[in-house]
């Protein structure tokens, strides 16, 4: 019984999350469109909840929703002239972009279908910062360092592209 | 409790949709929304590979990771609209042809 409403709780959300990508993908208004994001942020956050990856659904909401989200509504903010409420994104291409859409979700499916992935659950593995941690500065110390630097790079860079530059506009 | 297959469906679905919204979507800051979808997908995978392989925590790992380079990647891709922005006074992508042959 106890399963069962962990089981429909699963479910709901990740009906909620993909109710919300689809009206991030099809709405009109470009700011409730970054909103269904948000939504769809926390349901993957709560996805990383159920397979027992505690510190990533941490690190999702505060880096996404905190970080990506927020630069999501200063672009939408700064690319459209305030006065004009008139916020929206067109479309182009529709149905050719459903087929590939749906040519590709139906090679998945097959693939996921076909495939004996032979996979066990193992159990909820208990708190996982502390693994993580040593795995970052233990195995996978050379992506770690690659990391840092190119967020320095990108740091850099984006304040670069965006300033003004002397004697234009 | 949820097998693996279900992971990988929510995530097939997830990975279509960003495919889809890549695909129509004429403004560039929702085209970047749509690549956000994408990343999330490619992650729910490799968290639900390291929980259903024994002991695995590389897949989260390589998750951190890509959530690291999805943060640069909105970064530098806004930095990128808005110099757009201040040249052609819109962020349409078609309209944006400037540099075409």
């Amino acid at each position: 019984m106890e399963s069962l409403g962990v089981a429909a709780i699963f479910y709901g959300t990740a009906a909620f999350m993909l109710a919300s990508a689809f009206y991030v993908v099809l709405g009109r208004n470009l700011v409730h469109c970054a909103f269904a994001l948000m939504g769809t942020f926390f349901g993957v956050a709560i996805l990383y909840v159920y397979l027992g990856a505690d510190f990533l659904a941490g690190a999702q909401v505060v880096i996404y929703v905190g970080g990506v989200l927020t630069l999501m509504v200063f672009g939408v903010m700064l690319t459209n002239r305030i006065y004009n409420l008139n916020l929206s994104s067109g479309a182009i291409q529709v149905v050719p972009g459903a087929l590939s859409a749906g040519l590709i979700f139906a090679l998945l499916v097959w693939i996921i279908q076909s495939v004996d992935w032979g996979a066990m659950d193992s159990g909820d593995p208990g708190p996982t910062s502390e693994s993580i941690g040593r795995l970052l500065v233990g195995d996978y110390l050379l992506p770690f360092e690659i990391a840092s630097v190119l967020l320095l790079i990108a740091l850099m860079g984006a304040a670069m592209l965006v300033r003004r530059r002397r004697g234009s506009s | 409790m949820i097998p693996l297959e279900h992971y990988l469906y929510i995530s097939a679905a997830l990975f279509s949709l960003g495919v889809f919204g890549v695909l129509t979507r004429r403004n560039a800051v929702n085209v970047l929304m749509s690549i956000e979808l994408i990343f999330n997908s490619a992650n729910i995978n490799l968290v639900a590979f390291s929980r259903f392989v024994e002991g695995a925590l590389g897949g989260q790992v390589f998750a951190l990771l890509v959530i690291v380079i999805a943060a640069c990647e909105a970064a530098v891709a806004l930095a990128i609209v808005m110099s757009l922005y201040r040249v052609v006074k819109h962020v349409n992508l078609d309209d944006a042809a400037e540099l075409k042959g």
